[in-house]
């Protein structure tokens, strides 16, 4: 059970039923009663739980994807993969702990993983920038993924990170450009690219290793253009507001796998990742045993022909404006004639 | 053309940075000029493509002005401007600024796309316009520059695209704004393998998530002057590091210093420049 200061408040019944349990247990030699309460109370909470995590709002969606105790990459790294050899440095700048990268071995896979590194300690957290990473993060998974793509070994990228770094060292080295750079290689590189977010998906930062083949997501992971805090901050001038803002950016997975952003939700154990990091790992090795076995089976050009098509049908909008819409432009010049644009209304 | 002239939508992305009280300068015939709050005759600016005559600063241009100012006269053809802003998150109040915002710039979203001409050179063209949605990325920016990359790989066209996009990925279509990042990108890309030229304007401001995408991956890459340019704001930044910000911090000449921009470009100098590259580069 986590210390008080990992609780999360909407999961405070749960734990207050735990203690009860706890000091159940505790008695040496207890009565039929005693036993019975245990067992009555062990339903309830597993009922407990499911009632507060079936209907969780986006905001506590949210909390649950940041607990501290939820599994991280560091933590896949040993409980999906056989072996990780751990390659550093974007041989330009510097080791981004906020990024890992290096071999590892799933069955009988040689893959590459990249992946975002949060931190469980306050030591660890430091060292690794609280998984908002530099330039030199996306520069170094950026060369590691190239260097997979030479060998032909598939790419498994794990996102976590509330964003890339916002500083000055960011900007002087590019933030910008690495970012945009990573997704205009991993949209052509000649491997398979498997991502998962594991946790946050916090905007660009989470996009400059999230271009795949198969993207998805944990149950109570989210994927967002901005952080709620960020959202509100803008629209209503106070981060008091973040579960609103929550409410309105629709990113939970459901709503992604909605919206046609991921192929997949990978269920989480009950009460979340971070009450069973075992079984959350073996159902992650699943799917990423599915998915590797799937994608290996592609010839390279056709991965590539299909990766593009896959982002290129993002984005939903309207063809075909109405009359006084196209009038709201007086001097633009009429459209040309193109055969293939025939004015329809129509979401894509 | 003229309306916009006349009565051109109040755009100053530096207004929130720097808090200064607002004088009382007449709208009209005088204007007020964001780098050195000098009152400048407007037809004098104007002459001058929006420059300011005494410090040089370069104000925001609409994207049709800017059409005008780089194309051949008469040349431009607008691509895919019927497509329009659906509401796929249900955005509250999302609707209804982007009416606000047709309404006051005149075009119905933050890019304009086209084909056209520079100094008789064919090219496929886009600009976005910071004055709507702070010329933010969302469903309709990123389907109508990918749709011009497309066009301009099947029919071997070099590539301008000017970005004045301080917004990024627009927040009001979530997480269908984010992705317009890497369908362009994937774009792009393919542009590129296809050996097209690619040639990106930078002007202020341009940010987020428009600045990691497209904004950043021309071969080359221009900026006017003094423009901000940069990933996150400075407002963020601040808020993140608790420090001063330096002097001159997120400008095109920070960029160039840094080694991330190819040249700065004025905008009086813009359109033979643009010419200059593509005879260099093109096909």
């Amino acid at each position: 059970m986590p210390g008080p200061e990992h609780r999360l408040a909407f999961e405070r019944p749960i734990y207050e039923l735990e203690e009860r349990l706890e000091k159940l247990g505790t008695k040496t030699e207890p009565t039929p009663e005693v036993r019975d309460e245990i067992r009555r109370l062990r339903r309830q909470r597993v009922e407990l739980i499911k009632q507060i995590y079936g209907k969780l709002t986006p905001w506590q969606t949210v909390e649950v994807a940041r607990h501290p105790d939820r599994p991280m990459t560091a933590d896949y790294l040993t409980t999906v993969f056989e072996e990780f050899v751990e390659l550093h440095g974007d041989k330009f700048f510097g080791d981004d702990r906020a990024i890992r990268t290096g071999l590892a071995r799933l069955d009988t896979f040689k893959v590459l993983v990249v992946g975002h590194q949060k931190g469980k300690n306050f030591k660890e957290r430091s060292l690794c920038n609280y998984g908002f990473a530099h330039p030199e993060g996306y520069r170094k998974a950026l060369g590691k993924m190239r260097l997979a793509a030479k060998f032909q070994i598939p790419i498994v990228c794990f996102i976590d990170t509330g964003g890339a770094f916002p500083g000055i060292g960011a900007e002087e080295r590019g933030q910008a450009y690495v970012i945009a750079n990573a997704m205009y290689e991993m949209s052509r590189l000649p491997t398979p690219i498997v991502c998962v977010v594991i946790g946050e998906g916090g905007s660009g930062g989470a996009l400059g290793i999230g271009v795949g083949d198969r993207v998805a997501m944990l149950e109570y992971a989210y994927y967002s253009v901005i952080s709620p805090e960020g959202c509100a901050g803008i629209l209503w001038k106070s981060n008091a507001y973040k579960e609103r803002a929550a409410e309105a950016l629709k990113f939970t997975a459901p709503d992604l796998l909605r919206f046609g952003v991921i192929d997949e939700i990978i269920p989480e154990p009950l009460g979340g990742a971070h009450r069973d990091p075992m079984l959350m790992a073996s159902r992650l090795k699943f799917f990423l045993r599915g998915a590797l076995r799937e994608l290996s089976a592609v010839p390279r050009e056709q991965l590539q022909e299909a990766r593009y098509r896959k982002f290129r049908q993002m984005g939903i909008l309207t063809e075909g404006a109405s009359p006084e819409e196209s009038s709201a432009a007086p001097e633009s010049v009429p459209p040309p004639h193109h055969p293939a644009e025939t004015p329809a209304s129509e979401l894509f | 053309m003229d309306r916009m002239v006349d009565n051109p939508p109040e755009i100053n992305p530096w207004k929130n940075l720097l808090k200064r009280p607002k004088k009382g300068v007449p709208e009209g015939l005088w204007k007020r000029c964001p780098g050195c709050e000098q009152t400048i005759f407007r037809k004098e600016a104007e002459k001058r493509l929006g420059v300011c005559p005494e410090c040089d600063y370069h104000w925001y241009v609409p994207a049709r002005q800017r059409i005008a100012q780089v194309l051949d006269e008469g040349t431009f053809e607008e691509w895919f401007a019927d497509l329009t802003s659906a509401d796929p998150l249900h955005f509250e109040g999302y609707p209804e600024k982007i009416q606000k915002e047709q309404k006051k710039t005149g075009l119905s979203e933050a890019a304009v796309v086209g084909g056209g001409m520079i100094r008789a050179r064919r090219v496929a063209f886009a600009v976005t316009d910071s004055g709507f949605i702070m010329g933010s990325m969302g469903a309709v920016v990123g389907e109508k520059i990918t749709r011009t990359v497309e066009r301009a790989t099947d029919l071997g066209l070099p590539l301008i695209i000017i970005s004045g996009s301080g917004g990024g990925a627009r927040m009001h279509e979530g997480i269908l704004s984010l992705m317009q990042m890497a369908k362009v990108s994937a774009a792009l890309a393919r542009f590129d393998q296809a050996g097209g030229l690619f040639i990106s304007v930078l002007t202020n401001p341009t940010m987020g998530g428009v600045a990691a995408s497209f904004a950043s991956l021309g071969d080359l890459v221009f900026a006017e002057p003094k423009a901000l340019i940069g990933f996150a704001g400075p407002r963020t930044i601040k808020a993140t590091i608790h420090i001063e910000l330096p002097k001159g911090f997120q400008t095109s000449e920070f960029l160039l210093e840094h080694g991330y921009i190819d040249r700065i470009v004025r905008r009086k100098d813009l359109k033979s420049e643009l010419a200059k590259a593509i005879d260099y580069c093109g096909k």
